[in-house]
């Protein structure tokens, strides 16, 4: 096991409160169960220039660990699906699978508050849904037809959601657009922040050390996440970087390493960044993940990587399978909720792929839709003339 | 000299439109105060409008457009940025996709090719891209164009390349009036606009009446203006084009030859309706422009008249004066020569007209 494991009745200092009836949980079970325990990291965090890290004993209650156990296994299920759907050619172009890092968005959208922000690259499906997006908004993106969250416009790597600010196809890009919405949340004065997120491949841009250098000059409440899962395409963070401490690498910036296998451990980080980024500025997470298949569905993943290092990874680090056992172990959750809620997360995740697939694409006149906020031309040149209107139905949220 | 020809074609310009006798008492404005009193006004209208970009603010801007902001709006409001195009560019769009007013400074439109993507990917597809959901309003401005002497890294036209795409807006001002009224309708629209000033216009004085100086006065995007009306031939031009542009209607006068001076203003959306409307007129169009020919303003100019039914209005074909197709060489003579001058223009518009031009 990863994480040192405390049966809840052990320890005396753990908030153990019984509860009697269970069938809140819909299961007709009449065990007692702890509804919180305390929670030891396993993997202590790595610090850079930080003289105090996060906390290393967390709490955790039933209803969190329900909550996050059904959100990674969402995200694994809509993976899955996605993979599936690509494989039967219904989803076209770009499809890149979060499968094996879903602790990292659920640890750290635990932690985030409501004026708070993330933007990410082109692997976020997942974030999708965990911003509010419902699995069919997510799959009918990726299959292109109008229940989309894009309205099958923007496809797998442009998607969007309050407080989400997509989705971004062009490596890095994304890095200085979320200092960006961290230069809003504290010109506002609102309290929030922004995580940036981009892999071990971007975090050689060099317009991410532009944006950590002007974020630290301005204290920007930017936590810049570098979800490092050890290979940009197929290239190894060994062969891409002089330094794969990818938390060090913001030089004045302080910096965080953590086991982004374990979601407890990325809540605990990013609640200890965000109190951080709003009182000092920005800070440079690391998640240390691991992603199940290749870069995009196009890569098998293993011309670069050995079959049994994934295999390893899936059964010795698996975020879910980890968290669930834990829970178990601690009472949090019992073997049938479980059960219940694996059928409940495919029932959904189908449900919403089957109506992916049976949806239909935006009528043709919405090529010519919503170019501009404030339209200033009547026609569009189309493929042969200046014979197709401009429709503005929507206008956007920045007016 | 320099200024005397622009003074010279500024009077040309206003003689044509005045209509009142006492102009000489109208008040001059330079093109950098123009800018500069409208990103005065809009910062004080709006609190989510502000300026970044390389020395905008304790410098008082590299030429100087931003003179006074700083003081006046303080750190907030006016950033300064390390050298770091990409990344402020960057920057500016993420806080317009979170509802601020960005106005993102390039010291030139050259170094913007730094930042290209974060204008064309970030900013003009993400509307579209979310069907809808998250529009940019954000305004890059700076110069752009050949300045004097800077060499070809610092000498280009980047008026076809931005309005190439769509999603994005690209306004191209010629006086004080245009820069004025231009900017502060691109700093209130709702998209991405691309403003692209000249360099060498900066100290140019223009007559302004009061109409040009009140705080809601605007230049509407998309819309051209006829800098000059005449019956024989349209020239179309933008930016500092236009001064050569009314400098050879000028000369053409002195042949008998009335030309009609149009002023793009706007280069996306292109203001075709009135070109069409000049040509109905005249018959004749040329084009001029400072950028390189292929693929550039009057290129597109010149399809889109194939295109149309006024095709058919024109009684010679559609000639374009363009930069030579060379990077701007340092050499006075040789970059005076990779612009198109005034005998240039005067040339094309002769060519054109033909066997007509000697009839008038």
């Amino acid at each position: 096991m990863l994480r040192t494991l405390s049966r809840v009745s052990e320890l005396p200092i753990v908030v153990k409160q019984l509860q009697k009836n269970a069938a809140q949980s819909g299961v007709a079970k009449t065990n007692n169960y702890a509804t919180e325990a305390t929670v030891q990291v396993n993997r202590p965090f790595k610090l850079h220039r930080l003289d105090e890290g996060p906390e290393m004993t967390v709490q955790l209650t039933k209803e969190e660990a329900l909550k996050y156990y059904t959100q990674m296994q969402t995200i694994r299920r809509i993976e899955t699906s996605a993979g599936n759907l690509y494989k039967e050619k219904i989803i076209r172009g770009f499809c890149h699978l979060y499968s094996g890092q879903e602790a990292c968005a659920v640890g750290m959208k635990a932690a985030m508050r409501d004026v708070d922000n993330i933007i990410s690259a082109y692997r976020v499906h997942g974030w999708t849904y965990l911003m509010g997006v419902s699995p069919l908004g997510v799959l009918a993106e990726l299959t292109g037809m109008k229940s989309g969250c894009a309205r099958g416009k923007g496809g797998s790597m442009h998607m969007y959601s309050p407080n989400f600010y997509g989705g971004n196809g062009i490596v890095g890009a994304q890095v200085p657009l979320g200092a960006g919405v961290g230069l809003a949340c504290k010109y506002k004065g609102n309290g929030g922040m922004c995580l940036a997120l981009y892999g071990d491949g971007a975090a050689n841009q060099g317009q991410v050390f532009e944006a950590y250098n002007m974020a630290y000059l301005w204290k920007l409440p930017v936590i810049f996440v570098c979800e490092n899962n050890n290979y940009g395409m197929g290239t190894s963070s060994e062969r891409a970087s002089c330094n794969t401490d990818y938390y060090t690498r913001g030089d004045a910036l302080p910096g965080i390493w953590v086991d982004g296998m374990d979601v407890l451990a990325v809540r605990s980080a990013t609640e200890f960044a965000i109190k951080y980024v709003n009182t000092h500025g920005p800070l440079v997470m690391e998640t240390n993940t691991y992603r199940y298949s290749g870069h995009s569905m196009s890569d098998p993943g293993t011309s670069y990587r050995t079959r049994e290092e994934i295999q390893e990874v899936r059964q010795k680090r698996d975020p879910i399978t980890s968290f669930k056992e834990l829970c178990i172990e601690l009472g949090l959750i019992t073997t049938d909720e479980v059960k219940a809620i694996d059928l409940k997360v495919r029932k959904e995740v189908d449900e919403a792929t089957a109506l992916a697939k049976s949806d239909t694409e935006l009528p043709l006149s919405h090529l010519w839709t919503d170019v501009y906020s404030h339209n200033l031309e009547k026609k569009i040149r189309g493929t042969n003339g200046f014979d197709i209107d401009h429709i503005q139905e929507r206008k956007g949220v920045n007016h | 000299m320099l200024r005397s020809r622009l003074t010279q074609a500024a009077c040309t310009a206003k003689r044509a439109l005045s209509t009142t006798p006492n102009m000489l008492a109208v008040k001059q404005m330079t093109v950098r105060d123009g800018l500069n009193s409208a990103l005065d006004d809009e910062l004080a209208r709006d609190d989510r409008v502000f300026l970044l970009g390389e020395e905008v603010a304790q410098y008082d801007g590299a030429y100087k457009v931003s003179r006074g902001l700083w003081k006046k709006y303080g750190d907030k409001r006016i950033i300064d940025t390390p050298i770091t195009e990409m990344g402020f560019a960057g920057i500016a769009v993420g806080a317009a996709m979170a509802g601020l007013r960005p106005i993102c400074e390039f010291m030139t439109f050259n170094f913007s090719m730094q930042a290209i993507d974060h204008v064309i990917n970030s900013a003009a597809k993400t509307f579209y891209m979310s069907a809808g959901a998250v529009n940019v309003p954000i305004v890059f401005r700076g110069p752009n164009g050949a300045a004097a002497g800077v060499a070809a890294q610092h000498s280009q036209c980047f008026a076809a390349w931005y309005a190439h795409c769509p999603g994005l807006k690209v306004v191209s001002p010629y006086d004080t009036e245009d820069a004025r009224g231009l900017l502060k309708s691109a700093i209130r629209d709702s998209d991405p606009v691309v403003v692209l000033e000249n360099e060498l216009m900066y100290g140019v004085a223009f007559p302004v009446d009061d109409n040009v100086t009140d705080v809601d006065f605007l230049v509407p995007i998309g819309k051209a203006k006829i800098m000059k009306p005449g019956k024989d031939i349209t020239i179309v031009s933008h930016s500092k084009a236009v001064e050569t542009s009314l400098l050879a209607a000028a000369e053409l006068a002195k042949k008998g030859i009335d030309a009609e001076v149009i002023n793009l203003r706007s280069i996306r959306p292109l203001d075709m309706e009135t070109i069409f409307a000049s040509v109905r007129k005249t018959h004749h169009l040329i084009t001029v422009e400072n950028g390189w020919p292929q693929h550039g303003v009057g290129a597109e100019i010149c399809a889109r008249f194939m295109e149309d039914q006024h095709f058919f209005e024109l009684d010679a074909p559609v000639w374009r004066c363009c930069g030579v197709d060379v990077p701007t060489p340092y050499a006075k003579t040789l970059e005076i020569n990779a612009i198109p001058q005034v005998h240039d223009v005067l040339a094309a518009a002769l060519k054109v007209l033909g066997s007509k031009a000697g009839k008038k």
